[in-house]
């Protein structure tokens, strides 16, 4: 019996991906509350690319999306609970 | 004619009546107009909560106008906005050729999830598959 620890195998180790660039989304609409949903917490903060795995080019507009919707009152600028 | 695309949404006092605010709508279409711009669809979303209260109201008369002008033509109309105390927000926005495509295909309604929006809000709220 060996000591050395097995590496743990976790299905959940799936590959991140950009939603964007795999279903080839180009503009991203920021009149689509619900769409934005995806990227925000339930607080109402935009999430990190770290988490949702979306590329640096499509994290750019989804900021700017969001941000617009907020400044058209379609999402809050601060929630207590979004989700 | 030249110049660019713009889509500009502007929130109207929901204290006004249905044709109060429509009035408010064509009124802003004819200033467009009237600087030469060619607007070419408008929508109007009607009545929707807003997320956070502005001017201590919780409702406001959403409408959608698509045109085509100059600068000198949305210079223009944010002043008309600024100065009608019936508009309470407004966003103009540039379009771009993905944004052109976009709305072309929003307008016949390829994915109706733009348009009813202002219909049913909470529907696909909990499918945010972020893992």
């Amino acid at each position: 019996m060996t000591l050395i620890n097995e590496s743990v195998n976790r299905i959940e180790q799936r590959k991140k991906y950009c939603r964007f660039r795999k279903n080839g989304i180009k503009y991203i609409d920021y009149k689509d509350a619900n769409f934005l949903l995806k990227f925000i917490n339930e607080q109402g903060k935009i999430l990190p690319r770290r988490l949702t795995g979306t590329s640096a080019k499509y994290q750019r507009k989804v900021s700017q999306a969001v941000k617009k919707a907020r400044h058209l009152a379609l999402l809050p600028y601060v929630a207590d609970n979004l989700k | 004619m030249t110049g660019y695309h713009y889509e500009t949404v502007f929130i109207i006092n929901p204290v006004l009546s249905e044709k109060e605010a429509k009035d408010t709508v064509q009124k802003f279409k004819d200033v467009l107009t009237h600087q030469g711009a060619d607007v070419y669809h408008t929508e109007e979303w009607g009545l929707k909560k807003l997320a956070y209260s502005i001017q201590h109201k919780n409702t406001g008369f959403y409408a959608l106008m698509e045109f085509r002008g100059n600068k000198d033509s949305v210079k223009a109309l944010e002043i008309e906005f600024r100065r009608d105390e019936r508009v309470m927000r407004f966003l103009t926005t540039a379009l771009d050729k993905y944004a052109l495509e976009y709305n072309e295909r929003r307008r016949r309604g390829e994915f109706n999830k733009g348009k009813d929006s202002a219909t049913n809000p909470k529907s696909k709220k909990d499918e945010s598959g972020e893992g």
